[in-house]
């Protein structure tokens, strides 16, 4: 890749991170004086919703450091700070004096802060990072043209310290001074202190927000750690094609002569440009204006054909949506709520034109470690719409506000005038929920439609044969003794046991008893509560029975000699127990249900599984699964079904339980106690993780968008009850949701449009809470402006789970197909209305470069892949996970990550509390790139698999893995055994850190050249050729023939 | 004769008319969020069955009294009603089913049908009143 990204940024040179109102470089003093840049741009966009997009002096044009590699590494973290430093000023702990509540996030909360200025010279993260940083300095990467002023790098971030909408918008009648000075010298000012600190660039400061957006994300999102400096430096483009096919290299030459002279790149730096990416060409109209800003390089034309790494050493970084930076700045964090175009097309028939899916992918529950809590008792939101009051809307004075989303004008009530965090009055456009795009509201009792509920919890075991075989119930009942205390809940919380093989177990933990009572229910036909009041019992009372239950429960059917599994009356009867106050069930079973209502059939065909014909059966066998969950979820019961079977278990039919009450489904494929370790440690690990992990009870999400957008399709596990509220009987931190939009009325006089995801639920402790999320994107009117916004993670997750839906209603063979033609119909759109010069290869925008690769994968994932021998419950629950893993987990799963881990270095290298983390470049998933004498470390989301050449380096066997050779390696070694060498504690710091990045736990397995698992390793090796798939290239030169045609 | 089978057609289109009329108003509720969609399904797949009968009487009556017309133009709509029925995938709660109804625009195509059918129906409507008259005359 190429640096030119900066100097298009920027033609005058000098500095080159100078972003949109301040690009200009005389506005860009190295500090203190940056106020008076800040305002100049601000006042005239105070007003959002009006006029967003009319900044300053320059167009504001974060996009284009997008792809830039040197630049990505910067960015993710950069970018992440963007939305996040301005909750550090609005910190909960300054609420105290306005409210009861104590500030409360997810899994850490921060330490309270002083509410004077805390901030004051040196910023101090709130977060308690201590600062981590990039041990090669980011300075030397940036290339010759670039002067190596370290200044810039900060400045991205906080460019004009008044800038993100700190400034009054009702100072435009100027009832006061535009200007610091005017501003009160209390806490709120401080935050500005800090981010005027912010701006005096140093190194240091740079690193330290790599360290904040580590902390923030790294532990639980896919942001990822600026990758090593050096790795990219050295990465001469012109050798990246070390086994090129003759296709590819005879055409890398041709690329450089036509390069055409233009100000924005720097062509010394790009010997593949082409020429037809010079954005100025595109779209005469909009040249003037928003293609000079808008990103040269996230539109650079790739000919994918001559390009052969196109993988980014780091983490594919979502692309910036063209807003001024001061709303950009306020801007929710991708992590949470991202849209598979950055950039929202005028009209349903540009959208059309361009072939892009638009959609929006969420992760409202994600454990996020900063999150501003507000008690107030009125809650803004717009009269017409009930769209929250949020960082987008306009203030047309001190008195009124105007709704981003119906543009109603509304007052703002009297309470709203008293800004708690500054302690002042008259500054509605400073109180918290104006400031931050995500905000958490304890919610008064409107909100309620009764008491809330108590944390209800109920576990359904089966014990037929089969399952005490398998040995799970001692690991279940484990996890259930070690966490009983950190189950969430509060005094009320309510526990049960239900056991069922061909007849019903309830069990009656009533206090008083000396032990607990079995009571056995025959008549599955017709399931009754034997004692309704003693079975769901309060944790607390009754702690040493649930005790003394766990632990018997393992022993008690160990000479069963039942078969049978009444699922359907035992979820009958977890429903009957559950319905009065609502709560979690959670279902663990093991084979397929023979017994009473919701008894299966099997139906897979073992011979079929391998078959290139359409598969069967994905559709749920009867509808009984999925009345009982809308039964449920009308209970505000959520079903979470835990599968752990080695045969068919028809998950088509049993996930619709959890599918529809917005259940989660796992699935431990060919589970056993003795036979299988590894799913052993993976079930132990997801159990602690799933009865640990924060839980909202009785939850509703609205996502609301701009008048004239409408969703059109939701993806994800709940019930829609109506066009846009989803029911979540349950809400969990690792859920995910997608939904389709489509553009009903033109967009025309707008320039941005915001969504709105509004979470409503009572949290573990009994407090109704209301979770809000606001995303602004712009409105643009090119197809240029629409792929330079194209986020190619999200539309291959968009288009994954489309391609879920499209299987199971039509079949999988029209959903490949689909997949293919989304990605040719895109590509083709790009090239006849984009490109204005022609030219052979296929072309594809530099920002969906990965679009084919992505789709590829897809194709030869388990849930789409045909011609490879794949169980259908496998199958199933991959389209499961699909549909409702969140973005950053998905990608995983469908693109893994290669490293190469025997030469681990520290150059590069993160620095997470006091551990260095090595940082390998992510390498493509080619066959070509393994070599026997390395040892290559996959990443698949929920399992790592760390494959081993024949010669792998002696060193790496025995300072890592601490065996003499190759043959010494154990079979089934799922652990990297800890040794005190340096190999070693690199290795184990890097994977550690891999898997910290995720709430789950993904297992690592060590394969060697003849284990079983080198089959799974070598299919993930998406960009090879199979028996029955094409490879990379030959699927390139397949949509480079479709899309000429 | 004729005049009979013309009167009991008439009032199965009237019967078919206020079908139509109920399936607009409660997928409007739908829409305007009114009623949950679970509700609506449920009152609405009560009907899809009696609407599938009395459409089927109408065209096989037309049949039998050997009106071909009329009958041709009551063919495609039975049949289009049998097939939706029979189509219903197995795991679906049937022809409109709560958790896939405000997904890919169903609902507005559940309600242009119905607005299509009513039209229909209110075409047949004054066909089976005009034949009705010309048989009453003719007798």
């Amino acid at each position: 890749m190429s640096t030119t990204g900066y100097n298009s940024q920027n033609g005058a040179g000098g500095q080159p991170y100078a972003n949109g109102p301040s690009q200009n470089p005389l506005l860009v003093p190295p500090s203190g004086a940056g106020y008076n840049i800040g305002t100049q741009p601000l006042y005239s966009n105070q007003m959002p919703a009006k006029a967003p997009l009319s900044t300053g002096p320059g167009p504001y044009n974060p996009g284009s450091y997008q792809m830039t590699p040197p630049v990505s590494s910067y960015q993710g973290p950069g970018q992440a700070s963007l939305t996040r430093p301005p909750m550090g000023p609005v910190q909960p702990a300054p609420f105290r004096p306005a409210g009861p509540m104590a500030p409360q996030s997810q899994n850490s909360t921060p330490p309270p802060m002083p509410s004077a200025a805390p901030y004051a010279p040196q910023p101090t993260w709130p977060y308690g990072a201590p600062p981590v940083s990039v041990s090669s300095p980011p300075v030397p990467t940036m290339g010759n043209h670039v002067t190596p002023v370290p200044g810039p790098v900060p400045n991205r971030h906080s460019p004009s310290p008044y800038g993100a909408g700190h400034t009054p918008p009702l100072h435009h009648g100027a009832s006061l001074p535009p200007g610091p000075v005017s501003l009160p010298a209390s806490s709120a000012t401080s935050s500005y202190t800090y981010q005027g600190a912010g701006q005096v660039p140093t190194p240091g400061e740079a690193s330290q927000i790599n360290s904040f957006d580590h902390l923030e994300m790294g532990t639980k999102g896919m942001v990822g750690p600026p990758p090593p400096q050096t790795g990219l430096a050295g990465r001469p483009t012109g050798q990246s094609y070390p086994s090129l096919p003759p296709g590819y290299a005879n055409m890398v030459p041709s690329a450089s002569p036509l390069q055409s002279p233009k100000p924005p790149y720097s062509p010394a730096h790009q010997p593949y440009q082409q020429p037809q990416a010079n954005p100025a060409q595109l779209s005469p109209s909009l040249a003037a204006l928003s293609l000079q800003s808008q990103s040269p390089e996230t539109l650079r034309a790739v000919n994918l054909l001559q390009e052969r790494n196109i993988l980014p050493p780091g983490p594919v970084t979502p692309p910036t949506p063209c807003l001024p930076q001061d709303l950009q700045k306020l801007n929710c964090n991708p992590e949470v709520f991202r849209s598979t175009l950055a950039n929202i097309p005028q009209t349903q028939s540009l959208l059309n034109k361009a072939k892009l899916p638009l959609g929006l992918l969420l992760h409202p529950f994600k454990d996020l470690s900063q999150l501003p809590v507000v008690t107030s008792s009125t809650i803004v939101r717009c009269r017409s719409c009930r769209t929250y009051i949020n960082p987008f809307v306009s203030f047309l004075d001190q008195r009124r506000w105007k709704c981003n989303l119906c543009y109603r004008v509304n007052d703002v009530p009297e309470e709203f005038m008293y800004n708690p965090v500054s302690r002042s009055y008259g500054e509605p456009h400073k109180r918290p929920e104006v400031q931050n795009p995500t905000i958490e509201f304890i919610a008064p009792s409107e909100y309620m439609l009764r008491p809330p509920q108590p944390a209800v919890y109920l576990f359904v075991l089966d014990v037929s044969h089969n399952a005490v075989e398998t040995g799970y119930l001692d690991v279940v009942c484990q996890s259930l003794l070690d966490n009983l205390s950190s189950l969430p809940g509060d005094t009320r919380t309510k526990i049960g046991f239900i056991t069922f093989d061909s007849t019903i177990h309830f069990y009656n933990l009533q206090e008083g008893l000396s032990q607990p009572q079995m009571l056995i229910v025959s008549d599955i036909d017709d399931i009754f509560i034997p004692t309704p009041d003693s079975l769901l019992v309060n944790l607390n009372d009754c702690k040493e029975l649930v005790q003394d239950l766990l632990k018997g429960l393992p022993q008690m059917f160990n000479k069963t000699m039942e078969t049978q599994s009444a699922l359907g009356p035992a979820l009958q009867a977890a429903f009957k127990l559950l319905s009065p106050t609502g709560g979690r069930a959670s279902i663990f079973q093991t084979q397929l249900p023979t017994l009473g209502v919701g008894a299966l059939k099997s139906r897979e065909d073992p011979n079929q599984r391998a078959s290139l014909k359409d598969i069967q059966h994905l559709s749920p066998a009867t509808d009984f699964y999925k009345k009982l969950a809308l039964d449920c979820s009308g209970q505000q019961v959520a079903v979470d079904l835990f599968l752990l079977s080695g045969q068919y278990c028809d998950l088509a039919s049993l996930g619709c339980i959890s599918r529809y009450s917005a259940g989660s489904v796992y699935y431990y494929p060919s589970y056993h106690h003795q036979h299988n370790l590894a799913e052993v440690e993976r079930f132990q690990k997801d159990l602690k993780r799933y009865l640990t992990r924060k839980i909202g009870f009785e939850a509703v999400m609205r996502i609301r968008c701009t008048k004239g957008l409408s969703i059109h399709t939701f993806h994800g596990n709940f019930f829609v009850r109506s066009t846009d509220l989803l029911s979540l009987p349950n809400v969990n931190p690792d859920a995910g949701f997608a939904v389709q939009m489509s553009i009903e009325e033109n967009l025309m006089d707008l320039q941005a449009v915001s969504f709105q995801a509004a979470l409503l639920y009572t949290s573990s402790k009994g407090e109704r809470r209301i979770r809000v999320h606001t995303m602004c994107l712009p409105v643009v009117n090119s197809m240029a402006d629409i792929f330079a916004g194209a986020d190619v993670q999200a539309i291959t997750g968009l288009l994954a789970s489309m391609a879920v839906d499209r299987s199971v209603s039509a079949s999988l063979s029209d959903a490949r197909d689909a997949l293919t033609n989304a990605a040719v119909d895109s590509l083709t759109a790009y090239r006849s209305s984009v490109l204005t010069i022609q030219q052979p290869g296929l072309l594809a925008p530099s920002c969906l470069r990965l679009f084919p690769l992505y789709i590829l994968a897809l194709l030869k994932q388990k849930a789409f892949r045909t011609g490879t021998s794949t169980r259908l419950d496998d199958r199933v629950f991959a389209m499961f996970q699909l549909k409702y893993q969140p973005l950053s987990y998905l990608v995983l799963m469908i693109h893994p990550a290669l490293y190469r881990v025997d030469d681990l270095t520290d150059e590069g290298a993160l620095n997470i509390n006091e551990r260095t983390v090595p940082q390998p470049k992510v390498l493509q998933l080619s066959v070509e790139k393994l070599n026997r004498e390395g040892a290559f470390l996959m990443d698949a989301g929920s399992v790592m698999l760390l494959w081993m050449g024949r010669n792998c380096n002696p060193s790496f066997l025995s300072q890592v893995l601490g065996v003499p050779s190759y043959a010494a390696v154990p079979q089934n070694m799922n652990q990297l055994p800890e040794l005190d060498t340096a190999e070693s504690v690199r290795t184990r710091a890097f994977v550690g850190w891999l898997r910290e990045q995720r709430p789950f736990f993904p297992v690592l397995h060590i394969v060697r050249e003849e284990s079983p698992l080198k089959a799974a390793f070598m299919q993930n090796m998406v960009e090879d050729r199979t028996e029955s798939a094409l490879s990379y290239y030959e699927y390139l030169l397949h949509l480079q023939q479709q899309t000429s045609k | 004769m004729e005049a009979a089978v013309f009167i009991f057609s008439l009032i199965d289109c009237c019967a078919l008319i206020f079908l139509s009329v109920y399936f607009i108003i409660t997928l409007s509720d739908l829409e305007c969020d009114y009623i949950n969609a679970r509700a609506c399904c449920s009152k609405l797949n009560k009907w899809v069955l009696p609407e599938l009968v009395c459409q089927g009487l109408a065209t096989v009556l037309m049949l039998v009294s050997m009106h071909w017309f009329i009958f041709l133009l009551n063919l495609p709509v039975a049949s289009w009603n049998l097939y939706r029925y029979l189509k219903v995938p197995m795991g679906n709660m049937g022809v409109f089913d709560p958790t896939e109804i405000h997904n890919r625009g169903q609902l507005k195509s559940h309600m242009k049908e119905a607005m299509i059918k009513l039209g229909f129906h209110l075409l047949c409507f004054f066909i089976y009143l005009y034949s009705m008259i010309l048989a009453l005359i003719n007798d």
